[in-house]
């Protein structure tokens, strides 16, 4: 578990490059920096200046190296890497309201953006015009989009919004791809098709994930649940009430496992029976190491009680966790969503933790990732 | 020098009442809902079947009613319930509840703390903590977040 602490100030979002080598992120300005791994530093390579507003959301599309970046100045920039430098694109999404996500689809021929004006911007790029395009789902969002998920057959998008409910769409475009056979969440998929909702009521839906097969879909809410709801089995929506704050981000580490985080500034392991449709709390992923309790001297216990009116060493000043403020997000870095073996959060503390999946196992006896 | 003032009506009105997209909550069935039955919650009360009685009177919530009497009516019998149990059975009346029911008694409790009267924040203190102990944050999250509240 290696924690990097590259700002003091929140990381917006973040994107990581194919080989892991190198990290994008949004310093909360309207900036997007680079950072290259340096043995075990991190120096600053680019500094990518155009967006107007803050950056809030990046996405890296692995194979063919492009970057898109979307911000509260209501654009997107598609950016490449030419001789060195990173180029950018514009791309008009026609919203009239900040853009708040964005994703590369599975085989990067296109992205989508949702934003505040309550629609999901569909962009692909147009040879003939040499020019981006994008085509949107309005109907029925009510609310903004605050995050995207692809399914693995580069159609199906997943959407959750502030208007309480988790939707997949169809985002078909002719013009880039053929069409797609039958898969559990419907068979006929022409473009801006609703292809599920969840039920209302409940808080504001943060992050969407579908899993490897993209049978599955599990979504964080405000009021402190995650669900889980299997393509197919229509109204099968297995959903866990947590103790504990809201989760802000969330993502399959395997078929049937999830970690989420939040708040509480810590991981949880989340474990889904597809037999019982159940979702069972797996387990804290981030346990730090017991400090040896030392003897408390009785100078510090009137010290203690003068100042705290406890005798005791209160530590609860003082988050035991890795992360010191909220993680915004988490990213999966090697084996994909269905063997993961590591992944990465970031918060709002400006730092970055890296999880190993292995170590995490061996570590807490009674987590099992199943 | 000072010129009679046009009128400032126009700032009391409410634009968000005129705006075309605002968002609108979904109505479910209402009528139905009359609360927890009074009648059988009293029995309960009285034959000091206090655990039972917790479990009747969170049947049944007027979650989404807009009669505003079912809701005080079913706040108060809540109330009276609360109140009947001894400090340290509230433990066990927790304890013999489903999360669920954790977190509507949450609600119920919130709600309480909105109108206090003489002796009911005490209780309901005492109430909080312990259903905090079984449902924690999370319940206090969800009853900030409920869009339908008892």
């Amino acid at each position: 578990m290696s924690y990097h602490s590259f700002l003091l100030e929140p990381i917006s979002c973040h994107a990581w490059n194919k080989d892991q080598s190198q990290i994008a992120l949004c310093p909360n300005n309207h900036e997007v920096h680079i950072y290259k791994k340096d043995g075990a530093k991190w120096t600053k390579v680019h500094e990518l200046k155009e967006h107007n507003g803050q950056v809030t959301g990046i996405d890296w599309a692995p194979e063919s190296n492009r970057i898109v970046t979307c911000g509260a100045d209501r654009n997107a920039y598609v950016w490449t890497l030419k001789d060195g430098v990173w180029k950018p694109t514009l791309v008009i999404l026609r919203i009239n309201r900040a853009a708040r996500c964005v994703r590369w689809a599975p085989r990067e021929n296109k992205f989508a953006v949702g934003s505040g004006s309550r629609l999901i911007s569909i962009c692909y790029f147009e040879q003939e015009n040499d020019w981006w395009v994008c085509k949107h789902i309005k109907k029925p969002i009510r609310s903004t989009i605050l995050s995207l998920d692809w399914h693995p057959n580069n159609v199906l998008l997943a959407a959750g919004s502030c208007d309480f409910k988790c939707r997949v769409f169809s985002a078909y475009i002719k013009e880039v791809e053929e069409k797609p056979g039958p898969t559990p969440w419907g068979s006929k998929m022409p473009f801006g098709e609703m292809l599920f909702e969840s039920g209302g009521g409940g808080g504001w839906v943060h992050s969407v994930c579908f899993s490897h097969s993209g049978n599955k879909l599990a979504w964080t809410s405000h009021d402190s649940t995650v669900s889980v709801a299997e393509g197919g089995k229509s109204a099968t929506v297995s959903s866990l009430s947590s103790e504990t704050l809201p989760l802000l981000c969330v993502t399959f580490i395997t078929e049937n496992s999830l970690v989420a985080a939040g708040h509480d500034c810590y991981p949880v392991l989340f474990v889904y029976d597809g037999a019982k449709g159940s979702l069972v709390f797996g387990g804290k992923l981030d346990v730090p190491k017991q400090s040896a309790q030392k003897g408390i001297s009785a100078r510090e216990r009137f010290q203690n009680l003068d100042r705290r009116a406890s005798e005791g060493q209160g530590s609860d000043k003082e988050l035991s966790s890795l992360h010191k403020n909220s993680i915004s997000q988490i990213s999966v870095l090697d084996g994909g969503r269905a063997q993961c073996t590591r992944f990465c959060t970031t918060g709002m503390d400006g730092g970055m933790t890296i999880w190993d999946v292995k170590t995490l196992e061996n570590s807490m006896k009674n987590l099992k990732i199943v | 020098m000072s010129k009679q003032p046009t009128s400032a009506r126009f700032r009391r009105v409410d634009v968000d009442e005129y705006d075309e997209n605002k968002f609108v909550d979904e109505e479910d069935g209402a009528e139905n809902q009359l609360g927890p039955d009074e009648a059988e919650v009293d029995s309960l009360c009285g034959t000091g079947n206090l655990i039972e009685a917790l479990h009747a009177v969170l049947k049944n919530p007027p979650i989404n009613t807009k009669n505003q009497n079912v809701k005080d009516r079913a706040e108060g019998l809540v109330l009276k319930v609360l109140t009947a149990f001894k400090s340290s059975d509230i433990e066990k009346g927790v304890q013999s509840l489903d999360r669920n029911s954790v977190d509507l008694l949450m609600k119920y409790i919130y709600k309480g703390f909105e109108k206090p009267s003489e002796n009911s924040s005490a209780v309901l203190l005492q109430w909080h903590e312990k259903a905090l102990a079984v449902g924690g944050v999370g319940s206090i999250v969800r009853v900030l977040t409920a869009r339908k509240t008892v």
